[in-house]
């Protein structure tokens, strides 16, 4: 991959963030307090994040249980869940679940 | 009088950096895993630190590194970022009131508004102030650069076994998720994204399935909202 490819990459991403920023103040003022836009920002963000979660976990497909990668996969994600729900810090999640992953992926679970 | 103007502008960003302070402690370290992860993927050090200039969304920077990965077009790159962010959009939309007036800081304000930052000015009284918002959302920025550039630098000084550290996206994903649904206390959006994700892994190819799975997503909530929001009956035939 070439460096201009990853910085005209790098440019097109920019540009998505900042209109995902700067599109309310510039257009959509007129109409913040629409009733559709209201009930998209209360609930689109969920449905994207989880289909996110989907999306970074589809090396698993077809879920592939037996494979060496799919176990440890599906171990750290309850780890990750187990200890956001009980401890409610984002770094502390991350970090334990992305160490406990990078563990059994290398020393073989 | 000068002193006076100094120690007011020390006390000022001092008092900006106890608010900014629990920002820190998350955006450093997941910067520098940032970083690590950025450098161990092939890339040059100085790209972590130019997208946390350029594109300064965590979420995003972690995406567009395992977009490149894959692979994908510039058109999905921009798109897929785009929605990925779009909850950015309903940030703007409840500060469009609170920014008007804040002059030449407006376009920072605008540019550094993040998830963090966002929940700093909505909830402390003292950020309807420009200048302490501004004061905030620079310093915000400064942690998240500072850490980017520490683990890009760690991680093209350092040699260590790397495998499976691309996991943070994964982890990072799953904590928004979260995060999200113990402040939307309805299982509807939830399962309308699961469903759509595990339809479109199923169905299509994994480099069109995020795509596919947020319009998806999108259209079943347009339905749903159809469904359940009360019409005004003076319009009906």
């Amino acid at each position: 991959m070439s460096t201009d490819t990853v910085l005209l990459a790098v440019a097109i991403a920019a540009l998505a963030s900042l209109a995902s920023r700067a599109l309310p103040f510039l257009a959509l003022s007129r109409h913040h307090d629409h009733p559709l836009l209201a009930w998209l920002g209360r609930y689109l963000p969920t449905a994207i994040m989880v289909i996110l979660v989907v999306y970074s976990l589809a090396d698993l497909r077809p879920l592939k249980l037996h494979d060496p990668k799919g176990t440890p996969l599906l171990l750290a994600c309850a780890l990750v869940v187990i200890l956001h729900l009980w401890r409610r810090n984002v770094l502390i999640s991350i970090v334990v679940g992305t160490g406990a992953y990078m563990a059994m992926v290398q020393y073989g679970a | 009088m000068i002193e006076v103007v100094a120690m007011s502008r020390f006390s000022s960003w001092r008092h900006a950096l106890s608010l900014t302070t629990p920002v820190m402690l998350g955006y450093v370290p997941l910067g520098i895993a940032f970083g690590v992860l950025c450098v161990q993927m092939g890339h040059a050090w100085w790209l972590a630190p130019l997208m946390s200039v350029a594109i300064y969304s965590g979420a995003s920077q972690f995406l567009l590194l395992s977009l490149l990965a894959a692979g994908a077009s510039l058109t999905e790159i921009g798109v897929a970022i785009f929605l990925l962010s779009a909850r950015h959009l309903f940030y703007g939309l409840s500060l469009v009131g609170r920014f008007r007036g804040s002059g030449a800081r407006k376009p920072y304000l605008v540019y550094a508004l993040t998830d963090e930052t966002y929940s700093l000015l909505s909830s402390r009284e003292e950020t309807r102030d420009p200048a302490v918002a501004f004061r905030i959302s620079l310093l915000n920025q400064g942690w998240w650069l500072l850490g980017s550039l520490l683990g890009a630098l760690a991680g093209s000084l350092l040699s260590f076994d790397s495998t499976g550290m691309e996991f943070a996206l994964t982890a990072l994903f799953i904590v928004l998720t979260l995060e999200l649904m113990a402040t939307v206390k309805r299982m509807a959006p939830f399962a309308i994204g699961l469903a759509c994700g595990l339809g479109a892994l199923l169905l299509l190819p994994q480099r069109h399935m995020l795509l596919a799975a947020i319009g998806a997503a999108c259209l079943v909530l347009l339905l749903d909202y159809r469904r359940r929001a009360p019409r005004p009956v003076e319009q009906r035939p």
